[in-house]
């Protein structure tokens, strides 16, 4: 048996994996709460509870439509992109003249109500949802055993990523929506229709947030609680990489995962605040944040 | 935030006398205060009342900080919940009187409270309020691994002691009347601190930051001081409710009760001086006839928080002394 450190090289290589995993899901949280913000200038708290609600869709989906995991993987996001659009042209769109605390407040509520409501419906505690049969099974690479599902989380939560980093940064719809985060009266001046845009973001982070539910639901299994915890680690991550860059948010995503893995291998008690203690320390080192352009 | 109009920032000049009801408010809603909490006992559970006189007191703790300076602390349950700890650590373990136990869970509150602020003030608005968000959640796994916080069973069976080695607050009256004291105290010092040079300068940061850095004042200073007073307070009230409740746990340090206290002071009006008391009791009233319906409480409270941010901004006082200034 190989070890590293004192460490058996199939259990650090296991927690490195867990580690990446965990980084694709803050990844693709903070990217959908950094394109949020980016727009519309409102923290979306209710972003946990629409990952969720994602999971939540898959499952139901399964239950009463036997839908399976595959077709979910587009449907779902759908479905929870069009409530999130209702939600925006509904509460969000009052609050944009007022300061940006009501956003959050405001989505906090709605964070209350969307697990309040699960949680009456669907317990506490958590439901199963199986492997798709495609994905079950694992490669053995000698040094670790791969599961085939987790090696796609982290493929599809990549290309997911980097799709969207490269339709924001480097495509003329991105450049819009920049464009309109930056000075909104001015591009719609040009013709642009921003009101729509701002609406059409706000539902493609909401969808972003239920894709990842999805995926999660067969790793974590579908609880009404999955969203608030994983929320407030995700808030860290932002803080830690700036909200101002979307690869900011994506690298420091993956990175703050992997950490968190490599913790839980060589000081497990301090695994769950290990990422709070990071984000001190950057506060104290690099206040705006390590990909941040100020406040 | 928004902006107590006031002739000043509404550039009018006031067309006619305040009456005596506006000139006098504050002291007849204080009169009114007190005399209500003198007489509530008998009509309603004095636990109950004891409850809401401490969360009441955390509301106006948390207000101090957000209705006054304009920063929004989304994790003061660390403040609360730490002091309740080590306050029922204090009372059970090292068997102090319930003054001392109330006395360091307070000084806890205070030192969590300096250092949070330190880290917190170097961003402002939504960024402050996630750091703030992140570290109390941080401290609600560190009291959930440490052995003296009992984990999910948290602290039980604190004695309430004899308050300056004599007085028995076993019996319901002395206890209440000792809340009650504490909660006035706490209320008086945080008036006291609003109506200050200290509180204008306060005042002056949540409107115009920049304006008052280029009128001299160490802005982050005064942050950090509104900061750690506000963490303090909300440290005796955590206190006291561990003395109170006989109970120190995890619920104390989550962020449903960070979110608790936003509500609470949300409801009954931001930046005033009696809302968040106004607050505090209504949430604990409503919890308390809802207590049958379960889980949907959450969804109620959520209901409200959005109903309150979209149509009621102004809160329950808030609503009220715009009816009386009109």
């Amino acid at each position: 048996m190989i070890t590293i450190f004192g460490v058996p090289s199939a259990a650090l290589f296991g927690q490195l994996l867990i580690g990446l995993i965990n980084g694709s899901f803050y990844a693709l949280l903070s990217l959908g709460l950094a394109v949020i913000f980016g727009m519309l200038n409102i923290i979306n708290f209710a972003h946990g509870a629409q990952y969720m609600l994602g999971a939540v869709a898959a499952f139901l989906l399964l239950q009463f439509t036997g839908i399976g995991y595959w077709p979910a993987l587009i449907i779902a996001p759908l479905i929870v992109g069009a409530f999130g659009i209702v939600i925006e042209r509904t509460f969000l769109q009052w609050l944009y003249k007022l300061d940006h605390l009501y956003g959050l407040l405001l989505t906090f509520g709605l964070a209350l109500i969307i697990e309040g409501v699960a949680r009456n419906y669907l317990g506490s505690a958590g439901l199963p949802y199986a492997l798709p049969e495609s994905l079950r099974g694992g490669q053995n690479l000698g040094f670790m055993f791969l599961p085939n599902y987790r090696a796609w989380v982290i493929l599809v939560s990549l290309v997911i990523c980097f799709g969207t980093w490269y339709a924001i940064e480097r495509t003329r719809l991105g450049a819009y929506l920049r464009a309109a985060t930056e000075n909104p009266t001015l591009v719609r001046a040009f013709g642009v229709n921003v009101p729509v845009m701002i609406t059409l973001t706000y539902g493609f982070g909401v969808a972003l947030a239920a894709f990842a539910g999805v995926m999660a639901a067969p790793i974590y299994n579908v609880s009404p609680q999955m969203g608030a915890e994983l929320i407030i680690v995700v808030f860290a991550v932002v803080v830690i990489g700036g909200m101002g860059s979307i690869l900011g948010a994506i690298v420091t995503g993956f990175g703050l995962g992997i950490v968190e893995g490599l913790t839980k291998v060589f000081f497990p008690e301090a695994s769950n605040t290990v990422i709070f203690v990071i984000m001190a320390i950057v506060l104290l080192v690099r206040p705006a944040g390590l990909f941040g352009r100020g406040t | 935030m928004q902006v107590t109009s006031s002739p000043a920032t509404t550039g009018t000049v006031a067309a006619r006398e305040p009456s005596m009801l506006q000139r006098h408010g504050e002291t007849i809603g204080f009169v009114v205060m007190v005399v209500a909490l003198m007489v509530a006992p008998f009509f309603t559970y004095p636990l109950f009342l004891m409850q809401a006189m401490c969360f009441a007191l955390f509301a106006c703790a948390f207000n101090l900080l957000i209705g006054y300076v304009g920063l929004l602390s989304f994790g003061h349950a660390l403040y609360f919940g730490w002091a309740s700890y080590l306050s029922a650590h204090a009372a059970k373990v090292w068997g102090f009187n319930p003054e001392f136990a109330i006395l360091t869970g307070t000084l806890t509150a205070a030192l969590c409270g300096f250092l949070a602020g330190s880290l917190a003030i170097r961003r402002q608005g939504i960024y402050f309020a996630m750091i703030t968000l992140a570290l109390a959640q941080m401290m609600y796994f560190v009291a959930l691994r440490m052995k003296f916080t009992g984990g999910e069973d948290g602290i039980q069976a604190v004695p309430r002691g004899y308050l300056f080695g004599f007085i028995n607050l076993n019996n319901e009256t002395t206890m209440y009347v000792f809340v009650m004291v504490v909660f006035l105290a706490g209320f008086l010092l945080i008036y006291r601190i609003i109506h200050s040079p200290f509180g204008e300068v306060l005042k002056a940061i949540r409107e115009n930051e920049p304006r008052a850095i280029s009128l001299g004042y160490k802005t982050d200073r005064y942050k950090l001081i509104a900061f750690v007073l506000s963490a303090t307070l909300a440290g005796v009230a955590g206190s006291t409710k561990a003395i109170t409740l006989q109970i120190a746990s995890l619920t104390d340090v989550n962020w449903p009760m960070s979110g608790e206290v936003v509500l609470m002071t949300l409801v009954g009006g931001l930046g005033t001086i009696f809302g968040p008391v106004v607050g505090a009791f209504v949430i604990l009233a409503m919890q308390f006839k809802l207590s049958s319906v379960g889980e949907w409480v959450l969804v109620i409270q959520g209901v409200i928080f959005v109903t309150v941010v979209l149509l009621f901004r102004r809160g329950i006082v808030g609503e009220i002394a715009a009816l009386f200034r009109r």
